[in-house]
């Protein structure tokens, strides 16, 4: 592996964020997958960055998982982000940034496609004003959330308790990056190092002490695929996916994995528990999985949050030898308690794959 | 006649031009911007179909233009038309007055970092046809140790819309196939792989080159192009690609991959070029007169072009077209 050669094309892919003031619209999956992540998110930006953040309580799904599922016209799609974008406006904000990564492969399309098709733009300002009687804005800024924690991972690093490293031995972990299909696959000028060695999350990692792993597979998708999994006949391909990417990660022993989709580490996630209903195999050491997590997660546990807080128990994989290895106090009586203190109840625990 | 003609370009096309103009009996003046002539085919080892050694070839060219003006290490800085006919300043502070010019500024080869996928200059044992090509020459490449497993990528920036370049390289196929037999020469136990669109042996010896790849080398062909490249833990490659004949994807883990750079247009004369005001083609090489009678000839009174600057072009057509506008320019000028 030549370093250079990469950093190359990490300092030919790097584009401009606006320091402050953003509009921010959530994901209509992680809220449910990792409810955690986009409260954390906020959190740091907001109270730990000084960042303005405004959300507005009318935004809505961005119409992605019908438009990839092909549910809906584009033009559909397009009119909802119009309505999304002309929100972002009456709000009086011009930087937008999204949640999800397919949101982000949506919007960015759509802009490009508005840029392309100057009369299909005009389309949707029509449609948009007939539906919703808004006016057509479009934002000055478009980022994908990863995009600002990558801004501000130096900022994030000089608040870090606990970095990416082993507190027993000193040694960097070893983290795989998991890039989602449409941060920068379609528009490979849209993403931190463009689409074949993408830098988002790997700057991260850099920034927080860990080692990133560079794996055959780590290009290949994670198995969500929408139609490999929304169509139920099809979700053998979805998991096959994900277990050629196990495969040929296992070999490097990694010690956590970080996403920046919402699909991604919740099929890298759940997967394993299959996996190794199936099969019997593990991919972490002494039968426990590896855990997959979202970049908010990862930034919260190395700021010191409350890894129960951030939602962790959430995932199928059990968290606990990760926050061992990185020397996080936690309390196993409260993983499964809410906010409010109230037992929640443990969920049943797969004898295949270790919860604890 | 005395008269100068100015050919900027040292390489085949160059040399040859030079050498017919001075028996038509005219001055050529051969400006170079490098160190030596010779242009890209002197950096070869041997030469398809037959295998010929390169340096065959390139020392009766360098014979040739014995005696004739050559400026190495030197480049046309401007050139502007009188009414003489051209007045060109040179990097070197001189100034050259020329009846014509003609124009055999060659090629750059393809960048290979472009196509990102395929991982030239991140993965170690990622090299170029060139890079081959010089190890073929000197038998040094520490990347090149005893490899088992080869495959070649035709097309690298060739056919290929997502560069920006949709036309093809014309040579590459047989020159993969020339280089895959020369690695089972050095190698004889390794296995080859080429992967390739379609195989294009449009000249004399080249389907039989292609035969003999598989029949006595034992080359094994696959139609399909390799999508991505990564790295696993020993620092082998493995590569993803489609056998389109099977219909199926493949994986395979290889020890080097070689990338058959296409052919680009020299941007290093574009200011030259629009100076003496030469558009390009729809291929982004200079435009010529007309593709079947005005291969030699440019929109402007005085102006020739030779060789790849036009397009890709294998070394024969070159050369013939190198001979070609030395008439073409002897014709100009008796006509004047």
């Amino acid at each position: 592996m030549i370093i250079e050669g990469k950093q190359k094309i990490w300092a030919d892919y790097q584009k401009d964020i606006p320091d402050d003031h953003y509009f921010y619209v959530r994901s209509c999956i992680r809220q449910a997958f990792w409810p955690g992540s986009e409260v954390t998110f906020l959190d740091i930006t907001r109270n730990k960055l000084g960042k303005d953040f405004y959300e507005n309580p009318y935004h809505t799904t961005c119409g992605g998982i019908a438009y990839h599922s092909d549910t809906i016209p584009q033009e559909t799609a397009m009119t909802i982000i119009a309505r999304q974008f002309a929100l972002m406006k009456e709000s009086g904000y011009e930087n937008y940034v999204c949640s999800c990564i397919t949101s982000f492969g949506c919007y960015t399309e759509t802009l490009e496609t508005w840029h392309e098709y100057p009369e299909l733009e005009a389309k949707i300002r029509q449609y948009l004003w007939d539906s919703c009687k808004k006016e057509f804005a479009k934002p000055k800024y478009l980022a994908h959330a990863s995009d600002i924690i990558y801004k501000f991972r130096f900022e994030i690093a000089k608040q870090m308790k606990f970095p990416l490293v082993n507190a027993k031995t000193g040694k960097p972990l070893k983290v795989v990056e998991h890039i989602g299909c449409h941060y920068s696959k379609m528009f490979p000028s849209k993403g931190f190092g463009g689409a074949e060695y993408p830098h988002v999350l790997v700057g991260m990692i850099e920034a927080w002490g860990g080692e990133v792993v560079d794996y055959p597979e780590r290009r290949q998708c994670c198995g969500f695929g929408f139609r490999q999994y929304f169509v139920q006949a099809n979700r053998g391909y979805s998991e096959s996916n994900t277990h050629k990417k196990f495969e040929s990660m296992e070999p490097y022993e990694p010690d956590l994995i970080i996403t920046n989709c919402p699909g991604c580490p919740y099929f890298l996630d759940r997967w394993q528990y299959v996996i190794a209903e199936q099969t019997g195999k593990t991919y972490g050491k002494n039968g426990y999985g590896i855990p997959a997590l979202t970049y908010e997660e990862v930034a919260g546990l190395v700021m010191g949050y409350d890894p129960w807080d951030l939602g962790l128990q959430m995932h199928q994989v059990a968290i606990e030898p990760l926050l061992e290895k990185m020397g996080i106090p936690y309390d196993p009586k409260k993983k499964y308690q809410g906010l409010n203190g109230k037992d929640l109840g443990q969920p049943m625990c797969p004898s295949c794959i270790k919860s604890v | 006649m005395k008269e100068n003609i100015l050919i900027i370009g040292g390489g085949a096309a160059g040399m040859e031009a030079a050498t017919q103009l001075k028996k038509l009996g005219l001055t050529p003046i051969i400006i170079e911007k490098s160190e030596a002539l010779g242009g890209h085919i002197a950096q070869w080892d041997r030469l398809f179909p037959a295998f010929h050694p390169a340096k065959d070839v390139v020392a009766p060219m360098l014979d040739g233009v014995k005696g004739i003006d050559v400026r190495l290490n030197t480049e046309v800085a401007d050139i502007q038309r009188d009414a003489d006919g051209f007045k060109a300043a040179l990097s070197n502070g001189e100034t050259i007055n020329a009846k014509a010019v003609v124009l055999a500024t060659g090629f750059d080869l393809f960048k290979a970092e472009r196509k990102q996928e395929y991982g030239y200059g991140i993965y170690n044992n990622v090299i170029t046809s060139l890079e081959l090509e010089k190890f073929f020459r000197t038998g040094k490449d520490e990347r090149i140790n005893n490899p088992q497993k080869i495959g070649f990528v035709h097309c690298v920036g060739a056919r290929d819309v997502k560069v920006g370049n949709t036309y093809c390289s014309k040579v590459c196929c047989t020159t993969a196939l020339k280089q895959a037999c020369e690695m089972k020469e050095v190698f004889p136990n390794a296995e080859v792989y080429t992967f390739y669109m379609d195989l294009r042996m449009f000249g004399p010896g080249y389907e039989d080159l292609y035969l003999k790849t598989q029949k006595d080398f034992d080359v094994k062909c696959i139609r399909g192009r390799v999508c991505e490249v990564s790295e696993d833990m020993d620092g082998r490659l493995v590569i993803k690609a489609e056998d389109t004949l099977f219909g199926k994807p493949l994986k395979m883990t290889l020890d080097l991959l070689v990338l058959m750079c296409s052919m680009e247009k020299n941007k290093s004369i574009d200011k030259i070029q629009q100076q003496l005001g030469i558009a390009n083609n729809s291929d982004g090489f200079m435009q010529n007169r007309d593709m079947y009678l005005g291969l030699n000839g440019t929109a402007k009174d005085g102006v020739f072009v030779a060789g790849t600057c036009t397009a890709p072009k294998s070394l024969p057509d070159t050369i013939a077209e190198a001979r070609s506008v030395a008439v073409e320019v002897f014709n100009y000028i008796n006509n004047k």
